[in-house]
């Protein structure tokens, strides 16, 4: 359960809660955007088919991958583009600065990619005296404010307008005070427009790569993605293996879940198909591993490799809403996260599928349909089994299951919590019971059921 | 070398091959040809579009003469709009020189009803920036390039070879602060879409 401040998602999500309004307003603005999700799902009769075939598409990937893989690989070689091959982050990252050192550029843009988050890409490269500007407005933001993203599609939802202004006023020049939205996007806007024509290498996530083709897809509202890409003179797109799907037509599947699901649009501004680099530039694409090949291994987790990162999981998790994607510790936060990062580092991300009321909303809504939280008590039961159950939940867990084991002692407890929630409710509902923290105990009963059984059997009733 | 590795993991770790689903059933769902430019009209118009339904290339420019400052550096994709700087006569240039560019013209063949997206690829795009760094961007298609979702898009599009293409669906927008949708992030401040009809 360690992490960069040591502190496990209950810990972090503790002090997100301190700001009882700002919780409340993180709260309604996911489940707002998880609405405009529904508004775009409902007026599609034909949905639940789409997410059945996405889901049997990524499950036909998932089983032919490395066939897919080297098909993608030929056929983006085929193309003019180059391929790297990383099997963890380390490497990645090196591939990366390789590629600058040898044209002898330290300045780059980079659009959206929670893989190179995931990576540490950007720390790597500040070392070695890279500097790397993040051009989607969102990741800029988090950016200059020294934070990472708290959400894979609206990487600043947790940030107001007026501390947005008073960042951009910091670093950007805006006038002290501006809050206005539209302002503070032209300055940005301005000061990105520099970066795009400026920098002569530019890095961008995958969204989906066609083996049939060999050509990859990068989807933005934005368009700095195209902007880095079309300005620079090399083009290095980072990939995980799972982004793969085998044809071409499949896009007319994944297109229309994707952006439905993520914010309730029915298409992102740009869908932009990478095929061939443009005459006198490069194009690179690095196919990263990391952990996904292990993931693969597991029987009960490998349908986390379907997901295609839209974040209608987080919008839709009660606990993400009201803890706040920082609480995660990890690149990729939500219900998602959960089941991905156990797989990375069992230990350090013990908390996370904890941290889940398995209500399901997450599987509801998910394009892909993945069992997201039939994988988080699946995963609690190998943290637990493996030894690296939180520690006050070992000790609950010991507790219960030796008075469950005793007749005895599971009558006395019984009855001395029933007396305890009548006449001293405070025993409980204290902050040495992190169970109580936001829960309302509910009145004890006068007797057991056991008590009551007894009683009627015996004709006194 | 990782490449093997991670091939080999992968090989070692896939199950069992399970088919592809059939994509027919979608396609004959979502098939229709019911008012698809009224259709797409409402979808695009909602995602910031302005739409106008055209006869010929010179109402396109009544409108964009009173729209555009003479003397704005206005680039066409379109070879009837000759009273602009030709795309194709300027291809040699550097992405970086229309970075002036106040308006873009561009063609497009195939226009999806469902999303308000259309499809450029880079010949008609002739620079793969021009669509992008232009301060605005207008679309001429013609009223029967219309399909009804990215089903029959993309059938349409077969295995065209292409080097690069996009679906364009509107203007540049964010909402990264706080929700609140602005048009005009980083690329085109708005999409003029013209449906020759």
């Amino acid at each position: 359960m360690s992490n960069a401040t040591g502190k496990s998602h209950p810990q972090l999500a503790a002090v997100f809660n301190q700001d009882e309004p700002r919780v409340d307003w993180h709260d309604e603005t996911l489940w707002w955007i998880r609405q405009k999700r529904d508004v775009q799902a409902h007026k599609l009769p034909e949905w639940e088919l789409l997410r059945e075939t996405a889901s049997q598409i990524k499950n036909n990937v998932l089983s032919n991958l490395s066939t897919y893989l080297e098909q993608f690989e030929a056929n983006a070689i085929n193309n003019g583009v180059i391929v790297h091959w990383a099997a963890d982050a380390k490497e990645h990252n090196q591939i990366v600065h390789q590629l600058l050192q040898e044209r002898g550029i330290n300045r780059m843009v980079k659009s959206k990619s929670m893989l190179t988050e995931e990576c540490h890409l950007n720390e790597y490269l500040k070392e070695q005296g890279i500097d790397v500007i993040d051009s989607d407005l969102g990741e800029r933001i988090v950016q200059l404010a020294n934070e990472p993203p708290s959400h894979i599609v609206l990487p600043c939802i947790h940030k107001k307008k007026e501390e947005i202004g008073d960042i951009f006023h910091e670093h950007l020049g805006s006038a002290k005070g501006e809050s206005d939205p539209k302002i503070l996007t032209e300055t940005a806007r301005q000061h990105l427009r520099e970066v795009f024509l400026t920098r002569r290498a530019a890095l961008t996530g995958v969204n989906f790569a066609i083996a049939e083709t060999g050509e990859f897809v990068i989807c933005t509202n934005e368009g700095n993605a195209d902007m880095g890409a079309h300005l620079a003179e090399i083009h290095i797109a980072s990939m995980g293996i799972e982004k793969i799907i085998p044809e071409r037509k499949h896009l007319g599947v994944f297109l229309r879940l994707l952006t439905r699901s993520a914010t309730g649009q029915p298409i992102t501004t740009y869908s932009s198909h990478y095929k061939k680099p443009q005459e006198g530039t490069a194009i690179h694409i690095i196919i990263v591993d990391n952990g996904r090949s292990i993931q693969l291994g597991r029987e009960d987790f490998r349908n986390s490799l379907k997901c295609i990162r839209c974040g209608a999981c987080m919008n839709t998790c009660p606990v993400y809403r009201k803890s706040g994607g920082h609480s995660y510790h990890t690149a990729v936060a939500g219900p998602i996260g959960s089941i991905l990062a156990p797989n990375l580092d069992m230990k350090k991300y013990a908390d996370l599928p904890f941290a889940s009321t398995l209500c399901g909303s997450c599987s509801n809504v998910c394009p892909v349909k993945i069992d997201i939280h039939d994988q988080l008590y699946k995963w609690r039961q190998v943290i637990v089994k493996e030894g690296y159950s939180p520690a006050s939940k070992t000790i609950a867990m010991k507790a219960m299951a030796f008075t469950l084991s005793s007749p005895g002692l599971y009558r006395s407890g019984g009855k001395m919590g029933r007396l305890v929630f009548k006449y001293a409710p405070f025993a409980v509902n204290n902050g040495l019971n992190p169970w109580y923290k936001h829960r309302e105990m509910p009145k004890a009963p006068e007797e057991s059921f056991g008590e009551w059984y007894s009683k009627r059997k015996e004709g006194k009733q | 070398m990782s490449r093997e590795k991670i091939l080999a993991a992968v090989k070692k770790n896939q199950f069992t091959s399970t088919a592809l689903p059939d994509l027919e059933i979608l396609s004959a769902l979502t098939a229709t040809s019911d008012n698809l430019v009224q259709q797409y009209t409402g979808v695009a118009s909602a995602g910031g579009c302005f739409v106008y339904e055209v006869n010929d290339l010179e109402a396109i420019k009544d409108i964009l003469r009173k729209e555009f400052k003479p003397g704005v550096k206005i680039i066409s994709g379109i070879q009837g709009l000759d009273e602009y700087t030709y795309a194709s006569n300027v291809m040699q240039e550097s992405s970086h020189s229309f970075a002036d560019a106040e308006l873009t013209i561009l063609a497009s063949n195939l226009g999806v009803a469902e999303n308000g997206a259309l499809w450029l690829t880079e010949n008609q795009m002739n620079i793969r920036i021009l669509p992008f760094i232009s301060q605005h961007l207008a679309v001429v298609i013609g009223k029967d390039a219309f399909v009804p979702t990215m089903a029959q898009a993309y059938a349409q599009i077969g295995n065209a070879d292409y080097g690069y293409g996009a679906f364009i669906s509107g203007p540049s927008k964010t909402a990264d602060i706080e929700q609140s949708l602005v048009i005009g992030a980083h690329g085109p401040r708005s999409l003029s879409v013209f449906i020759l009809i």
